[in-house]
C-alpha cells in the first residue's frame, strides 16, 4: 500500500494517510471537521451526524469520522448541504439544550459548535420534562437533562475502560442514558473511574469536587505520574491557587490513554489535607513512645526549626553509629519517593552511615518474584510491557486481582480479550476479571505450585512443549521431569480442588499459544513459599518458550508507583543501583571510586529482618522515610514491640501516620505534586514527573532533606536539582546509562537502556537471557505456615480494595474516596455467613493466634469456602495484627495471604 | 365480476382449499425439487442462475438478489451466514406473515438453495416477535425438515451441511433493518450499524452474511425447477421480473394479499383484484410501497407496479404494502399517525432520526388538533430535507419522504387545518 494518497479537501489538493478516515486526514492537513460522538480513542459510533461531509459524486452525505479516504476522492466539509444538515442538527439539540444549559464551566462541546455556526435559539419546542439530577455518587454529578446521546460515555465504559456498566434505556426520543438497569449511579456497579465524565462533551456527566473552583479559567495544568499504584498512568493536574482542584488523564500517554481509576482521578484532596505535617517535630522530652496512643498524637510533639532538628538528627545518628558501629543502624526507603530521591537515601546509608541496612517494601510485595526472576532469567522486572496483552492470543492472570491494583492494565486486558484473546484467570477469589475471562480455574488457598506442576505435567505429556526454546535458551530442563511427574492432573485436583479437565484445557491453550502471557500478583509473591510460586510460573514459560518475544513474557505487576524504580536505585540491602551485589568486591570498588568513600564490605538487613535486630538489640536507630510499618508489616503487635526497642527513630512523611507518631524526631516532606524525579512504572517505563503546587508551609522534598542531614554528618551532597542526581545515578545504573531528562520528556523510555542511543526495551530476554540461558528451578508443592485447625477455622486473606492505598494514609484523606468506601469490609462466603449467622452489615471478630480486629461483614461468593478476605489500609481494625510472620526463606517475604483464624459474631 | 387470473410462483398450492403447508402435502405438490438440482450444480452457477432470473429483493430496497450473493467472498475457509428477514413491520405489509403461517417449506427450501450458493453452514431466520402462529407454524416446519434430511448434516446426500435456527423478534421495527437485524440477532440492541462495511462482506458475527427477506428465497425453488428464463418471462424483463405479493388494504372492497406479475397498472390492482373503492367513493391518495413510500395520487393511476417504473413516477415499490385511502381521509391525519410510528420506531442513534422524527410528530399533532402556525409546514419540510441520507439508515428517510409526499400532494388538507383550524374533510 502507498505511503499516502492524494485527494482533494476543500478545492487543494492533499496527500493523506490511506488508512485515515476523513476525518483524520482534514485533521492531518489542518481542518477540524465539527463533532460531537467521536472519541479518537474508539472506534467511530457516527451517531450524532455533526461531521457530515459532501463526497462528489455521492448521492448522500458521508460521517467524515467513519469514511474512509480513496484515491482521488473529492470532499467539501462546508458544502452547503453539509453545513445546512449540521445546522439542523445542532438546532434540533438546541431544542432541549438551549444556550447557556451548561453553566458549571467543564465547557459545553455543543453550545461551542451553535455559537460557532451562529445558532442562537431552535425553532421546536423543549420538551415538557427533563430528568432530575442524580446527585448519588460523593464524585461524579449527573444531568441528564444536559445530556445530547452522543453515546461517548457509553464506549467511555464499555470500550475504553470495558466496565460495561453505561447503557441506553428505552429508543427513538426516549432513549436515556442508563446505568445498569436504569438505577441511580451511586447504586449501579459503576466504579467511578470517572472515565464517562472525561468523555462527556456537555456537563451531563461533571467531577463532583471542587466544583466551585475546579473549572476557573485561570486553572494550570501540569503534566505528572500518578502517586498510586506501578502501572504510571499519566495525568494532568489541574491547579487553582496551590492547590489541586481536578484531575485528568493525559490521552497522550502511551501507558493510560487518558484513563484512569478512581484513586487517580479523584484521590488528591491527601495533597491539602489538614493533617498534612508543615513543621519539623521534635518529641517532648520524657514523653514515652506509647503516649502517642492516647489522645492527639501531635501532643508528643513541640514544633522546631529546620536547623534543629536536622542538628539533632544529625547528632543521634552519628552518636549511635560512633557508639555501635553502622550496622547499628536501618534505614527504610519509599516506593512513593521517585528514583533520584531512593538513589540518594541509599546513598546516605552506605557512605554516610556506612551499612547496607536498607530497604522499603518491595520486602513485603514482590520481594520474592524478584528473587526468582534474578535467579532464573537475570532481570528482576516485568519481561514484557502491559499494552502487550494486545498482542497476545491467550493471557493468564494468576494471584492479581488486576481490576482493583492495577486497574488500568486490568482495563488493557479486558479490552484485548473482547478483541478475542483469551483470558484465563488463576485465583481462589471470584475477583472482578472472572467476569471477562474464558476459563476461572479456583484452587485452594496456597496450592499454586502444585497447579502450576499439573499443567507442566500435561504440557509435558502432550509434547506442548517448546524443545527448540528449552535446546537452545535454557538450562536446568532435566532437573523438571522427575519432579513434575509426580503431579498427574488427578492428583492436582484432589491438591487444589481445581477439576482435572479444566488444568487440561488450561495447559492446552498455554501449550498452544501463538504468544501467551502471565501476569502475576501478590496472591503468589506474599506466601512462605512465594519464591518457589514464582519459580514454577517462571519454569511453566520457559517450558513453552513464552518468554523473550512480544506478547509473551512472565509479569509481576508492581504494587507501588515507584516499587520497580526504588529497587533499581538500590534501595535494597544486597545490591547498590543496577542490581549489582554489594558482596562483590570489584562492584565494590567501582562504587568506592563513584562516591569517595570505603564502602561497609557485608550485606545488609531486609526490612523484616531488621524487625528481629531491632527485637535483639542488634538494632539501636532508624531513619524512616514515607513508610507506615505499623500498619503494614505482619503482625503488627510484634513489630511494635520490636520498634519500641529502638533507642532513637527519625521519620520524614508527609502525615503523622501510625509508625511516625512513635519518632523521636519527624520531618515534614513534600508529596508527589511537590516535587519532580522520575519513577519507574511496572514495565519498566521510566517517566518524568514534575512539580505542580508549592509544598505547605515549611514542607521539603525528601531529596532537600536527605542532603542535608548529610552535609551536617561531614558528607557533602550539593546537588543542584534532581536532573543532577539523575545523571549521577544514571552514570552508576548500567541499565539506566542511556537515560536523561532530555531524553525522557516524551513518554518516557522502557529500561533497559545502555546508552543515549537506545530506545529502551518494551520487553526482555529477546536473544538471550540477561543471565545467558534461561533456568529451570523445578519446586515441589509445600504447605502454608499455619494452617487452619479447630480453633482457627478459617484462611484468612488480605490485599487491597479499589479505592484505597495500602496504609490509607492517602486515600483515606481523600474525600471522594473515603466517601465512596468509608470503612473495613471482612468478605465471607455466604454459606459460612449462614453458619455464623451473619447478614451483611453485621460486625464480626476475627482472631488469629496474634491478635484481633472487629468490623462489618460483607457476605459475598467472591470469597471462597472457608476462607475470608480483609483489605489492610484500616488502621483502627489492622488486618496486620491477625496476618502471621512467617517468611519465604530466600526472599524475606511474610506470608500475608495465609494465616489461620476464627470468625465471631460480635456484639 | 371476475379479475384476470395470472399464474402464480409463490402461493400456488394457496390455492388449493384445505392446503396446510405440511411438508407432506408441500412435496405433493413439487415442493423440494428445486433443491436437488440446485445442489447438483456448483455453487456459482446458482449465483449466475438466480442472477439470470432477474430476482430482486421483496423486502422493501428491491435489489438484485443474485447480484448480492456474489459480493460474498468466495473464500471456502471462511464463515458465513445466511439470515432470513422475516421481521416485517412495515404498515401496510402483510405478506411475509402469510408465507410463515401458510407456506413455510419454500423459505426453508430457498434458504437452503441460498447456503448452498455462498456456502453457509449456519442459516438463521429472525421473526417478527408478533408472529406468534407464524413462528409455531415455522418452527414445526423445521423440525419436519430436519426429519426428512433437508436440514442438517449431508442434505440429500450431497456432503452439503446447513443448520437452521429460528430467533423471534420483540417488537423493534429497526430490526427489520438488515444490520439491526443482525446486531439483534447477536443478543445487542437492535440498531442499525455504520455501512460500509455490508453484511456480505462483513454482517452476523463480523462474518460475511447475506440477508434475505422471506418472500423472495420463497421464489427459489421456483426458479430452480421452471428455469430462469420461464421466471425472466414473467412481468417487465429484464429488470422486474416475476411475481410479487401485493397486500392491498384500506377503503377496498376486497383487502388482502394478491400474487401479481410485476408491472400491472395500479389501476388495475385496485379496481379489479380488490374490488374498487369501498362503498362507492372517490379515491383520494394511494400508498404504494409501505408506510415509507412518498404518496400516489388518483393521477398516478397507470403507473405501473414494478421497481423501476414506481421509482420514476416519484416514490417506492417498497415491501409492496398498497394503503387505499377514500375522500373521507385526511392526509394531515395520516400524517400524524405515520409520523408518529416513525418516531415510536426510531431506535435512536442519529440526532436527525431521534429528535426530527418526534420534532414531525409534535407538529403535525399540533396541525391536526388546528393548533398550526402558519410557518409550520416549511420547519417541517426543512427538517424532512435534512433527515434524508444523513443517517446511519433509511429510517430517517423513511419517515421524511412520505410527510414531504403528503405536504407536496394535499397541501391544501394542511393549510387548511393551520389557517381554520379545522379539518376540511371533517374526520374527528
Amino acid at each position: 500500500m502507498a505511503d499516502t494518497i492524494g485527494l482533494t479537501l476543500n478545492g487543494r489538493s492533499q496527500e493523506v494517510a490511506p488508512a485515515a478516515t476523513i476525518w483524520q486526514a482534514a485533521r492531518a492537513v489542518g481542518l477540524e471537521v465539527p463533532t460531537l460522538c467521536y472519541d479518537s480513542r474508539v472506534a467511530p459510533a457516527g451517531n450524532c451526524r455533526v461531521c457530515m461531509v459532501e463526497v462528489a459524486g455521492e448521492r448522500v452525505l458521508a460521517p467524515a469520522c467513519a469514511r474512509q479516504v480513496q484515491p482521488g476522492m473529492v470532499i467539501e466539509t462546508q458544502s452547503p448541504k453539509a453545513v445546512a444538515a449540521r445546522r439542523m442538527v445542532v438546532e434540533l439539540y438546541l431544542a432541549d439544550h438551549p444556550l447557556g444549559t451548561c453553566g458549571v464551566g467543564k465547557g459545553c462541546e455543543l453550545e461551542a459548535l451553535a455559537r460557532r455556526l451562529g445558532l442562537r435559539g431552535s425553532r421546536f419546542p423543549a420538551r415538557s420534562s427533563a430528568p432530575k439530577p442524580d446527585l448519588s455518587s460523593p464524585v461524579i454529578a449527573v444531568d441528564l437533562s444536559k445530556c445530547i446521546l452522543c453515546r461517548r460515555c457509553i464506549s467511555a465504559c464499555s470500550d475504553l475502560q470495558v466496565n460495561n456498566v453505561i447503557g441506553l434505556d428505552a429508543r427513538g426520543f426516549s432513549t436515556t442514558i442508563s446505568f445498569d438497569t436504569n438505577l441511580a449511579m451511586g447504586r449501579s456497579t459503576c466504579v467511578s473511574c470517572g472515565e464517562c465524565v472525561s468523555a462527556c462533551p456537555t456537563e451531563a456527566l461533571v467531577e463532583r469536587l471542587h466544583q466551585d473552583v475546579a473549572f476557573r479559567p485561570d486553572a494550570r495544568k501540569t503534566r505528572t505520574v500518578c502517586p498510586y499504584c506501578g502501572v504510571g498512568c499519566n495525568v494532568e493536574l489541574h491547579v487553582v491557587d496551590n492547590r489541586v482542584v481536578r484531575v485528568t488523564g493525559t490521552r497522550e500517554s502511551a501507558v493510560n490513554l487518558g484513563k484512569l481509576c478512581v484513586k487517580g482521578r479523584f484521590g488528591y484532596d491527601f495533597i491539602q489535607h489538614p493533617d498534612r505535617l508543615t513543621r519539623a517535630l521534635i518529641r517532648r522530652p520524657g514523653v514515652p513512645r506509647e503516649a502517642a496512643d492516647q489522645g492527639d498524637p501531635r501532643d508528643c510533639f513541640r514544633e522546631a526549626s529546620w536547623d534543629e532538628a536536622l542538628d539533632l538528627v544529625a547528632a543521634r545518628l552519628g552518636g549511635l553509629k560512633a557508639r555501635y558501629g553502622p550496622d547499628a543502624l536501618g534505614v527504610v526507603s519509599s516506593a512513593k519517593c521517585p528514583n533520584e530521591e531512593n538513589y540518594l537515601i541509599q546513598k546516605f546509608a552506605r557512605v554516610v552511615l556506612g551499612t547496607n541496612n536498607v530497604d522499603h517494601c518491595i520486602r513485603l510485595c514482590h520481594a520474592s518474584s524478584v528473587a526468582a526472576l534474578i535467579y532464573a532469567l537475570g532481570s528482576g522486572a516485568m519481561t514484557n510491557s502491559s499494552f502487550e496483552v494486545y498482542s497476545s492470543d491467550v493471557i493468564i492472570v494468576m494471584g492479581s486481582n488486576t481490576t482493583e491494583n492495577h486497574p488500568i492494565i486490568s482495563s488493557h486486558m479486558r479490552q484485548a480479550a473482547k478483541r478475542g484473546a483469551t483470558l484465563i484467570v488463576i485465583d481462589p477469589r471470584r475477583i472482578e476479571l472472572v467476569n471477562h475471562a474464558h476459563i476461572w480455574l479456583r484452587q485452594r488457598p496456597g496450592t499454586d505450585v502444585a497447579l502450576l506442576n499439573g499443567l507442566m505435567h500435561v504440557i509435558l505429556k502432550e509434547g506442548l512443549h517448546d524443545e527448540a526454546f528449552i535446546r537452545g535458551r535454557t538450562e536446568g530442563f532435566e532437573q523438571l521431569g522427575p519432579v513434575i511427574e509426580a503431579y498427574p492432573p488427578e492428583r492436582v485436583e484432589a491438591i487444589t480442588g481445581v477439576p482435572a479437565a479444566d488444568l487440561v484445557r488450561v495447559a492446552r491453550l498455554y501449550g498452544r499459544a501463538k504468544a501467551a502471557a502471565i501476569y502475576w500478583g501478590m496472591g503468589m509473591s506474599q506466601h512462605t513459599t512465594g519464591t518457589d510460586n514464582c519459580l514454577s510460573l517462571i519454569n511453566l514459560g520457559l517450558l513453552c518458550g513464552h518468554v523473550g518475544r512480544e506478547g509473551t513474557g512472565l509479569n509481576p505487576l508492581r504494587g507501588q508507583n515507584n516499587v520497580q524504580g526504588a529497587g533499581d536505585m538500590g534501595a535494597i540491602p544486597d545490591n547498590y543501583p543496577g542490581y549489582q551485589p554489594v558482596e562483590d568486591p570489584g562492584t565494590r570498588e567501582k562504587f568506592e571510586r563513584a562516591w569517595g568513600v570505603p564502602l561497609n564490605p557485608r550485606r545488609g538487613l531486609t526490612i523484616t529482618e531488621m524487625m528481629e535486630a531491632m527485637r535483639q538489640g542488634g538494632l539501636r536507630g532508624m531513619y524512616i522515610v514515607g513508610e507506615n510499618p505499623l500498619v503494614s508489616e505482619a503482625n503488627i503487635a510484634h513489630a511494635r514491640a520490636a520498634l519500641f526497642r529502638l533507642e532513637w527513630i527519625v521519620a520524614q512523611d508527609i502525615f503523622l501516620n501510625e509508625t511516625a507518631r512513635y519518632a523521636d524526631v519527624v520531618l515534614p516532606a513534600a508529596c508527589f505534586a511537590e516535587k519532580g524525579g522520575t519513577y519507574t512504572n511496572t514495565d519498566r517505563r521510566v517517566q518524568l514527573a514534575r512539580q505542580a503546587v508549592e509544598p505547605p508551609g515549611e514542607a521539603r522534598a525528601d531529596w532537600e532533606i536527605i542532603c542535608d542531614v548529610a552535609v551536617r554528618m561531614g558528607y557533602p551532597m550539593p546537588y543542584e536539582d534532581l536532573a543532577e542526581v539523575f545523571a549521577e545515578a544514571a552514570a552508576v545504573t548500567p541499565i539506566y546509562a542511556g537515560l536523561s531528562y532530555a531524553r525522557l520528556q516524551g513518554e518516557g523510555l522502557q529500561w533497559p537502556c545502555a546508552d543515549a542511543t537506545s530506545v529502551g526495551a518494551p520487553f526482555l530476554h529477546k536473544e538471550r537471557f540477561t543471565r545467558g540461558l534461561g533456568r529451570f528451578v523445578p519446586c515441589h508443592q509445600r504447605p502454608p505456615r499455619e494452617l487452619p485447625d479447630d480453633d482457627f477455622p478459617f484462611v484468612l486473606n488480605t490485599g487491597r480494595v479499589l479505592e484505597h492505598w495500602h496504609t490509607g494514609s492517602m486515600t483515606r484523606r481523600s474525600h471522594g474516596l473515603d466517601a465512596l468506601y468509608p470503612e473495613l469490609l471482612v468478605s465471607i462466603h455466604p454459606l459460612d455467613a449462614d453458619e455464623l449467622r451473619v447478614r451483611s452489615g453485621d460486625r464480626v471478630q476475627v482472631v488469629s493466634r496474634r491478635g484481633r480486629i472487629t468490623a462489618r461483614a460483607e457476605v459475598t461468593e467472591q470469597t471462597p469456602k472457608g476462607s475470608i478476605f480483609i483489605p489492610f489500609h484500616f488502621a483502627e481494625a489492622a488486618a496486620n495484627l491477625l496476618t502471621i510472620d512467617a517468611l519465604d526463606p530466600v526472599a524475606k517475604i511474610p506470608e500475608y495471604k495465609f494465616c489461620a483464624v476464627r470468625v465471631e459474631r460480635a456484639a | 365480476m371476475s379479475a384476470p387470473a395470472y399464474e402464480k410462483v409463490i402461493l400456488r398450492n394457496l390455492q388449493d382449499p384445505g392446503y396446510r403447508g405440511t411438508l407432506a402435502e408441500y412435496r405433493a405438490r413439487g415442493g423440494y425439487s428445486g433443491l436437488p438440482k440446485a445442489l447438483q450444480l456448483q455453487p456459482q452457477e446458482v449465483i449466475d442462475l438466480v442472477k439470470q432470473s432477474g430476482l430482486r429483493g421483496r423486502g422493501g430496497a428491491g435489489f438484485p438478489t443474485g447480484l448480492k450473493w456474489d459480493f460474498v467472498p468466495k473464500d471456502l475457509a471462511l464463515t458465513k451466514y445466511v439470515a432470513i428477514n422475516g421481521d416485517e413491520g412495515e404498515p401496510g405489509t402483510f405478506k411475509d406473515r402469510q408465507l410463515l403461517e401458510q407456506e413455510p417449506h419454500p423459505i426453508i427450501e430457498g434458504t437452503v438453495i441460498t447456503a448452498y450458493a455462498i456456502g453457509a453452514h449456519v442459516a438463521y431466520i429472525y421473526v417478527r416477535g408478533e408472529f406468534v402462529e407464524g413462528a409455531k407454524v415455522f418452527q414445526r416446519a423445521l423440525e419436519e425438515a430436519y426429519a426428512a434430511g433437508f436440514l442438517g448434516k449431508n442434505i440429500l446426500g450431497s456432503g452439503f451441511d446447513l443448520d437452521f435456527y429460528m430467533h423471534r423478534g420483540a417488537g423493534a421495527y429497526i430490526c427489520g433493518e438488515e444490520t439491526g437485524l443482525l446486531e439483534s440477532l447477536e443478543g445487542k440492541r437492535g440498531q442499525p450499524r455504520l455501512k460500509p462495511p455490508f453484511p456480505a462482506v462483513k454482517g452476523l458475527f463480523g462474518k460475511p452474511t447475506v440477508v434475505n427477506n422471506v418472500e423472495t428465497v420463497s421464489n427459489l425453488p421456483p426458479i430452480l425447477v421452471g428455469g430462469p428464463e420461464w421466471y425472466a418471462g414473467i412481468g417487465v424483463p429484464p429488470k422486474n421480473t416475476g411475481t410479487r405479493i401485493f397486500s392491498i388494504s384500506g377503503h377496498v372492497e376486497r383487502p388482502g394479499n394478491y400474487e401479481l406479475p410485476l408491472g400491472l397498472p395500479l389501476r388495475e390492482l385496485i379496481f379489479e383484484h380488490a374490488g374498487g373503492i369501498r362503498g362507492g367513493r372517490q379515491l383520494k391518495a394511494v400508498i404504494p410501497g409501505g408506510a415509507s413510500s412518498p404518496i400516489f395520487t388518483p393521477a398516478h393511476l397507470d403507473v405501473k407496479m414494478d421497481f423501476d417504473s414506481v421509482a420514476a413516477a416519484g416514490s417506492m415499490a417498497g415491501s409492496g404494502g398498497v394503503v387505499v385511502m377514500d375522500e373521507t381521509t385526511c392526509l394531515v391525519r395520516v400524517a400524524r399517525v405515520i409520523a408518529h410510528f416513525f418516531a415510536h420506531e426510531s431506535c435512536g442513534q442519529c440526532t436527525q432520526c431521534r429528535e426530527g422524527t418526534a420534532w414531525l410528530h409534535k407538529m403535525l399533532t399540533r396541525i391536526d388538533e388546528g393548533k398550526g402556525r402558519p410557518e409550520d409546514l416549511e420547519v417541517i419540510l426543512d427538517v424532512c430535507d435534512n433527515m434524508k441520507g444523513k443517517t446511519i439508515c433509511v429510517l430517517s428517510d423513511a419517515a421524511a419522504m412520505p410527510i414531504e409526499s403528503y405536504i407536496k400532494h394535499f397541501r391544501d388538507d394542511f393549510e387548511h387545518h393551520i389557517r381554520g383550524g379545522a379539518c376540511p374533510t371533517g374526520m374527528a
